[in-house]
């Protein structure tokens, strides 16, 4: 199968779980006990003319999948309707605040990416008191949740160190940036951990392989041989975990930036979820799962070009 | 001219009852074709992988193992690099998991001389298109990966990448016995040409006996751990010196040889926990007596035939061990 | 978090002189498990008695781990807070699990069409990270443990019964199967007297594994308010409450329940983790 027939499969095949999680997000306010229009108001005035006009704005008496439809349509439009709690457009309240999430996000995936692949390198490479060290350190972080991170980072780094700031976000590149240094760390603790883990124990398996003991036997020098045959070998396992990578770190900004009221779409769920503001909580998961989605796809599309053994039509059958 | 020359080469792993390998002596002069013959177990592939300097770890060697005059067992990485970059290469038995199966056949080929060689990527380009043309390859094969040739066309890739550095000694281990039977044949064949075209020493290490009488100038005989008999091949297999190289032409299937039951060799090599006194084989062997157990038997000439040596007390009586089988 | 199938390699495999490490581990569990078991007769306090005049005082005598910033007895919620704290994530893998494993044999047993809808079925489900489904529902349903608690556990679910169906289908290659359905038992029969039991220890240390991810996830959702209600004792909601209180410089009452929280989840992973890794050594 050609490498065009599987990106354009991929992409159908994610264009269609776009749209069955979008069913999901949107169908859910059916879930509800009473009606959607109740739901909605969410303990605001329901007299009839409030309920009336509810009704009227959401399109409620319409059949369910005309509703969906009109929701998709103006979504691919960039409409994500209004939000009850602040009475503004939505894309309005993403606008503002998504670059604050996207730059926390960035930073933290630096970190994971840069410290992660370092310490599993080394762990495999070093091993001894090294690797030791790594393994424990790699378990407490696998098992420190962000908001725990961020508490504790946040109480010993800004408030008894006083270092960084102890939450917002500043204005400016250079402020942001110093704002966001603990929170980004939080945020990426864990998958730190994670990466290191699942580097170590790729690259371990790899050493392990007649090919690596041939490169040396053939004088090239160690380093090279971890770089060019090691490490070279065990990113494709590594590619695959970047999906899951990215999804962590977006549905943790949620705790992270409730911690350091950074005022990102991650505090922004969390503030429509205790208030009840459906449409932005529709808003903002639909981008969450559109992003990991994402994500996924380049990852699939990358990993035929980074292990060329992965044939296309093999790689089906095995999902 | 000597390329390689083993001397009194021990080596011992930790944790172990007997010296892995236990006193090995081995030569391979220029243009010849040395087979070393044994079991698994036997210590073979350890022996010829010492050549290059890839010991297990925690190993402990005494010894000399010289390639071209200087001593392996001393070198410093540095000059162990040279020595794997230029001197001495070798021919690995799974050519499948021996080339590293995501990058191309032509950075393999290339890789070593570009990076310690000093060749330029033209330079190392050239080379490899002309190796490849001497193992009967076509150019292409550069831009391939692994997986997209056959197993034989690997160990021919193989091969031209142990000739890139133009070695003075190529180690093959095993290089046929992950291929069929065909593939095996051509890969004898090429090994046979190119050692002359190129003048290089080979040490064909093998469990296959019938290979080690077609390829070998000179075979050599192991046993755990050590060299139990070695001659001229044409010599030593028309009458073996040693019960072991006995057993094993006696146990080895021939199309026109009796029917009848296969004899195999009863009991098994001595495992490393064992601690051997005396000669290794005396437990399996027919001619063994009190001596054997007691005293080990050294690796000594044969009376009346040059270049012969084994290691039995019995060796005149091996006449009639190959008669009783 | 969300769940990783694959388990996190390394500790147990590498380290087999960690024998000690794993029995304390193993220890800590039980005595986790034994605190919320035994909570109301060990707390020394009620953990929701408040007292105002008192908040945020450190370890005496009365107060073995001191005060919150509403003067409650901080062990005493650390001993409570361990019921819902285990509670939660013990619903979560129960059902996962179990529900997981009858969505996985069916389909690798069944095959054909009914493969397909749950394979793609649970394709849908792995778009989603477990803590944002478990936000969708929360926001339509509200406080509460039962919604977060099924929400966990339908997003958990695909993991389990990815695991479940690809363990089957390699089974139901084995000659066994054949020997039997040929002396004429039937499908069920054979799913439930052999092949299930044979992959139980392999889904029961994932299951393990996936316990520690479920407290992780549940912990952040009543961290952010939307777990358990307000006044019950659980240990995400008590590093909320102790959140300002750090800010304010009396990091205890928040840093007990960290603690709490991670070193749970360490030794469910590590205890998890071997139990696996044993498992895979002795099918080879």
């Amino acid at each position: 199968m050609s490498f065009l027939r599987f990106a354009a499969r991929r992409l159908a095949e994610m264009a269609a779980t776009l749209v069955g999680a979008s069913f999901v997000i949107f169908g859910a306010m059916y879930l509800a006990p009473g009606s959607p229009a109740s739901f909605l108001l969410a303990g605001r005035s329901a007299s009839p003319e409030a309920l009336r006009a509810i009704n009227a704005q959401y399109h409620l008496d319409e059949p369910f999948l005309l509703q969906y439809l009109r929701w998709a349509g103006q979504v691919l439009h960039g409409d994500f309707g209004r939000s009850i709690t602040y009475r503004t457009d939505v894309s309005r309240l993403l606008a503002d605040r998504l670059p604050a999430t996207l730059l926390l996000v960035a930073m933290a995936l630096v970190l994971v990416v840069a410290l992660g692949l370092l310490l599993g390198w080394i762990g495999a490479v070093r091993g001894g008191a090294a690797d030791s060290t790594i393994l424990v350190t790699t378990t407490v972080a696998v098992g420190t949740p962000a908001f725990v991170a961020a508490v504790l980072l946040q109480g010993l780094f800004a408030v008894k160190l006083g270092w960084f700031p102890t939450g917002g976000t500043g204005d400016g590149l250079g402020q942001m940036l110093w704002h966001l240094a603990l929170p980004a760390l939080a945020l990426a603790l864990y998958l730190i951990g994670m990466l290191a883990r699942v580097t170590r124990a790729a690259m371990l398996d790899v050493l392990g392989h007649e090919h690596v003991t041939v490169a040396r036997s053939r004088g090239v020098s160690e380093h090279r041989v971890v770089r060019r045959h090691v490490f070279r070998n065990a990113l494709g396992t590594l590619l695959t975990t970047g999906g899951l990578v990215v999804s962590t770190l977006l549905v943790c900004t949620v705790l992270v930036e409730t911690a350091f009221s950074v005022g990102g779409i991650g505090q922004l769920l969390e503030l429509s979820t205790t208030t009840k503001d459906f449409p932005t909580v529709q808003a903002i998961s639909l981008i969450m799962v559109g992003l990991f989605m994402a994500v996924n796809l380049v990852v699939d599309l990358l990993h035929p070009l980074v292990d060329p053994r992965v044939t296309l039509g093999a790689r089906e059958a095995a999902r | 001219m000597t390329v390689l020359d083993i001397r009194a080469y021990r080596l011992r792993l930790p944790n172990t009852a007997r010296p892995v390998l236990a006193g090995v002596d081995l030569t391979v002069g220029a243009r010849e074709t040395v087979a070393l013959v044994g079991e698994s177990g036997s210590g073979k592939s350890l022996t010829s992988r010492s050549v290059l300097g890839l010991l297990p770890a925690g190993a402990a060697t005494e010894g000399t193992v010289r390639v071209g005059g200087d001593d392996v067992l001393t070198m410093t990485p540095e000059q162990l690099r040279r020595l794997r970059t230029g001197t001495a290469a070798m021919i690995f038995q799974d050519p499948r998991a021996a080339i590293n199966p995501l990058r191309r056949l032509g950075d393999f080929l290339t890789e070593s001389v570009r990076l310690n060689g000093g060749l330029s990527a033209e330079a190392a380009t050239a080379r490899a298109t002309e190796m490849l043309d001497a193992v009967g390859l076509p150019a292409s094969v550069l831009g391939r990966y692994p997986g997209q040739v056959s197993g034989g066309m690997l160990q021919r890739v193989m091969i031209a990448a142990a000739l890139m550095g133009d070695p003075a000694l190529i180690l093959a281990d095993e290089p046929t016995t992950a291929l069929d039977v065909t593939s095996q044949a051509e890969v004898v064949a090429l090994l046979g040409d190119l050692q002359e075209r190129f003048g290089t020493g080979l040490l064909f290490v093998t469990h296959d006996l019938g290979l080690a009488a077609a390829i070998g100038d000179r075979v050599y005989v192991m046993y755990a751990g050590r060299i139990v008999e070695t001659g001229p091949a044409e010599a030593l297999f028309a009458r073996p010196r040693h019960p072991y190289t006995a057993a094993l032409l006696a146990s080895t299937p021939r199309l026109d040889g009796p029917r009848g039951r296969l004899a195999a060799i009863e009991g098994r090599p001595p495992g490393l926990r064992d601690e051997p006194v005396g000669c290794p084989f005396a437990l399996r062997c027919p001619l063994a007596t009190s001596e054997c157990t007691r005293q080990a038997p050294e690796l000594l000439p044969v009376d009346g035939e040059p270049g012969r040596r084994t290691a039995c007390h019995h060796s005149d009586r091996t006449g009639e061990a190959t008669a009783d089988a | 978090m969300t769940a990783v199938l694959t388990r996190r390699s390394g500790l147990g495999r590498i380290r087999t002189a960690r024998a000690p490490l794993h029995r304390i581990c193993l220890g800590f569990v039980a005595l986790v498990v034994l605190a919320a078991v035994l909570a109301p007769w060990l707390a020394p306090d009620d953990p929701n008695a408040v007292d105002l005049g008192d908040a945020l005082a450190g370890p005496s005598a009365e107060h073995l781990l001191g005060v919150d910033a509403a003067g409650r007895d901080t062990l005493a919620r650390l001993v409570t807070g361990a019921r819902t704290s285990l509670l939660g994530p013990l619903g979560v893998v129960a059902f996962s699990t179990l529900a997981g494993v009858a969505v996985g044999v069916t389909a690798a047993w069944r095959g054909g069409w009914l493969d397909s809808v749950l394979s793609r079925s649970t394709e849908l489900v792995f778009a989603f990270p477990g803590m944002l489904l478990a936000i969708l529902i929360v926001s339509v349903y509200g406080e509460g443990l039962l919604a977060p608690v099924v929400a966990l556990a339908i997003a958990y679910l695909p993991y389990v019964s990815r695991l479940t169906r690809s363990l089957v289908l390699a089974e139901r290659a084995r000659p066994y199967v054949e020997a039997y359905q040929v002396q004429g038992h039937s499908g069920l029969q054979i799913c439930l007297r052999h092949v299930v039991p044979g992959i139980a220890p392999v889904v029961l240390a994932q299951a393990t594994i996936n316990f520690g991810y479920a407290l992780i996830d549940l912990a952040g959702l009543s961290f952010l308010g939307l777990g358990v209600p307000a006044l019950t004792p659980d240990w995400g909601r008590m590093v909320f409450d102790g959140q300002s209180a750090v800010q304010h410089g009396y990091p205890l009452s928040a840093v007990l329940p960290c603690a709490a929280i991670v070193l749970t989840v360490v030794a469910f992973n590590v205890v998890g983790e071997r139990w696996a890794d044993q498992v895979a050594r002795r099918d080879r």
